[in-house]
């Protein structure tokens, strides 16, 4: 499957794109298909998120998640601080983005 | 501490200014992203992985606890309780939204700070040695000299669009604590016959293509230093590719045209320069230099110290270097605790160091390049209720120089730029060797980590070194020996192979324990290696 993702333009946090809207959660990402490239272009010219870009990821019973290691890490969050993810609640985020 | 004069804080002010309106702009849609991303890179902003990260300069590492307080004040109002002091003496912030820089800006401008050429193809952040003004072995203060280059190179017009990003260091001692022969100039103030003047290393880098800078003049007399300097810039603004990314930088040009001609044609550039009148007259030196005449010493300040608590000895023999004034100390306030995010400190704690710089150290705390803090005029009376302080702040690891002081980039956590994680490698290796006994055991040991290639985490010059690849998707470790970034400047050797993340920390443990097994009396795990050489520890390491 395929996502597109970028960073939101005020805040600068990861965002994804959900089939309507961006998220900050890669779980209500949309799989764009081959439509991606259009839908980027139509996103870039909107001017509300910075450089996005399309990836590859599996679907898992979590959700949506994103094939290479440098995605799964912006997905989630810096793996040496917990605390500072999408889900600091859960006491197994640091390893589960690896 | 230098003061800004209305000129500095004029044009810091205008670019608050500027920059608000070109955030703005960009906010409403009125500009791309490729028109703005060049102005917020020339005021320090990126976009990281997370976030938007705000690189803020710290001239030559030196701060007031009054700037320190406002660093803290930031990492607590507009990041994440944090901040990340850097191998470039300056720190970062990891989760800035846009829409606060220019109130960030406008609150660093109130205490004569900016993240002006944090970024960018110019001459960035003027490094200098850490201990300036307290060491013993200094011929003269190097902090003048870097502030006048700071002044000088601040929007210099010729010199804003360079081939490539340009780094210059300031030391004035033959012991070099700023890796100075690993910047893109390197200038060690010396005395000749009672006369100082400088002596110019050109072409010095890490990065993809590492190279120890050779030594372009051995004595440029001091009232040259602006104009000398000046020519070797501008023969590297003429001839440096700008063609190739990769090949942009002066150590290339100069590896190239060779030392020999690059220093020819300095100096027939440098007889024009000149005749333009560029150095200071005398009294702007001294008025520059009077902002770091010695702060007012104790003269009768005892020197001796009650070393009776173990712990403390313990930290006294590691992290307090001798001052030049009796009765005096320099303190280093480690940033690397066993499990914790090597540069990285919280607001409180940067607090606490505000706190006791202003209460110990005359107001007075540097940024070192290996990503820890100094007070650098502590006496020895206030030593003990210092640490006691650090201690309470978990800001007393006794551990400078040793292995666990490691200095590392973000890496693949934050960078965009990274291939594989070195914070993580980081906190195994320190918890591996975590027992300080056994640290001291094996002494002096600089380890540094980077997370791709571009060698932000100082790899190359790491006694042992560690280059994050990414292979095939997967994060993989090289192995480098017998780097220094030391007067004894050397590049590290690559071991071979690549290792996982856990594989890299048994791989040190078996080039520590070859190492204690041929040490002799005395030797560092540098000199044992540069005695032996490569082959015993790659035997050891794959067998």
């Amino acid at each position: 499957m395929k996502l597109l993702t970028g960073n939101d333009l005020a805040s600068g946090a990861v965002t994804w794109w959900t089939g309507k809207d961006w998220s900050l959660h890669v779980e209500d990402a949309a799989d764009v298909g081959a439509h991606g490239e259009a839908i980027l272009t139509a996103e870039e010219g909107a001017r509300r998120v910075n450089a996005p870009y399309l990836i590859d990821a599996v679907a898992t019973p979590e959700g949506p998640r994103p094939v290479h290691i440098k995605d799964r890490v912006r997905a989630l969050g810096p793996t040496v601080r917990p605390d500072l993810t999408l889900k600091p609640a859960d006491p197994n985020a640091g390893s589960w983005v690896i | 501490m230098y003061k800004y004069d209305q000129y500095d804080q004029a044009i810091v002010d205008a670019r608050v200014a500027e920059f608000g309106d070109q955030v703005r702009r960009r906010l409403a849609g009125d500009m791309t992203e490729d028109q703005f991303k060049p102005l917020r890179l020339m005021n320090g902003l990126y976009l990281q992985l997370h976030a938007y990260m705000l690189r803020v300069a710290i001239p030559y590492g030196t701060l007031d606890s009054r700037q320190m307080r406002m660093l803290a004040h930031i990492a607590r109002t507009y990041d994440r309780d944090y901040g990340h002091f850097t191998t470039r003496q300056n720190i970062q912030y990891n989760w800035i939204k846009l829409e606060d820089a220019p109130a960030i800006l406008a609150d660093l401008a109130t205490v004569e700070m900016h993240a002006i050429q944090t970024s960018g193809n110019c001459i960035r952040n003027i490094s200098s040695d850490q201990y300036a003004g307290a060491a013993a072995d200094e011929v003269a203060d190097p902090r003048p000299w870097a502030e006048l280059l700071r002044q000088w190179s601040t929007f210099h017009p010729e010199f804003s669009y360079l081939p490539r990003k340009f780094k210059i260091a300031v030391i004035a001692s033959d012991e070099d604590r700023a890796a100075m022969k690993l910047h893109d100039i390197g200038i060690q103030l010396v005395e000749r016959n009672g006369t100082l003047g400088a002596a110019f290393y050109v072409g010095g880098g890490m990065g993809r293509t590492p190279m120890v800078a050779p030594l372009i003049k051995d004595f440029v007399p001091i009232e040259d230093y602006l104009s000398y300097t000046e020519a070797c810039l501008r023969v590297y603004n003429r001839y440096g590719r700008r063609d190739n990314i990769y090949k942009a930088r002066i150590k290339i040009l100069i590896h190239e045209l060779g030392a020999e001609e690059y220093a020819r044609q300095v100096e027939e550039e440098f007889a024009h320069v000149k005749t333009l009148g560029i150095d200071p007259p005398a009294a702007e030196l001294e008025r520059i230099s009077a902002f770091f005449a010695p702060p007012a010493f104790d003269a009768g300040a005892p020197d001796i110290l009650d070393r009776s608590d173990p712990d403390f000895a313990v930290w006294l023999d590691q992290n307090v270097k001798p001052h030049k004034q009796p009765g005096y100390a320099i303190v280093n306030i480690s940033l690397k605790p066993v499990g914790g995010i090597p540069g990285d400190a919280s607001s409180a704690q940067i607090d606490v160091m505000a706190d006791l710089a202003e209460r110990y150290s005359f107001d007075e705390l540097r940024v070192t390049h290996a990503q820890n803090i100094v007070l650098p005029h502590v006496a020895k009376r206030d030593l003990y209720a210092m640490w006691q302080a650090l201690t309470e702040a978990d800001l007393a690891a006794a551990n400078l120089d040793l292995i666990s002081d490691i200095i590392a980039c973000p890496g693949l956590d934050y960078c965009s730029l990274a291939n594989a994680r070195s914070i993580p490698v980081a906190q195994k290796i320190a918890q591996r060797f975590a027992d300080l006994d056994r640290q001291r055991t094996l002494g002096e040991l600089k380890l540094k980590i980077s997370g791709c290639i571009n060698a932000c985490g100082h790899h190359h010059a790491g006694h042992i070194g560690i280059l994050g690849v990414d292979r095939k998707g997967t994060e993989n470790y090289q192995l480098l020996l017998g780097g220094s970034g030391a007067e004894d400047t050397s590049l590290g050797k690559i071991t071979g192979p690549g290792f996982d993340e856990d594989g890299v920390v048994d791989a040190i443990e078996r080039v520590t324990n070859k190492y204690l097994e041929l040490r002799d009396t005395g030797e560092r795990f540098l000199d044992t290696y540069r005695r032996v050489g490569f082959d015993p520890f790659k035997e050891a390491i794959y067998g």
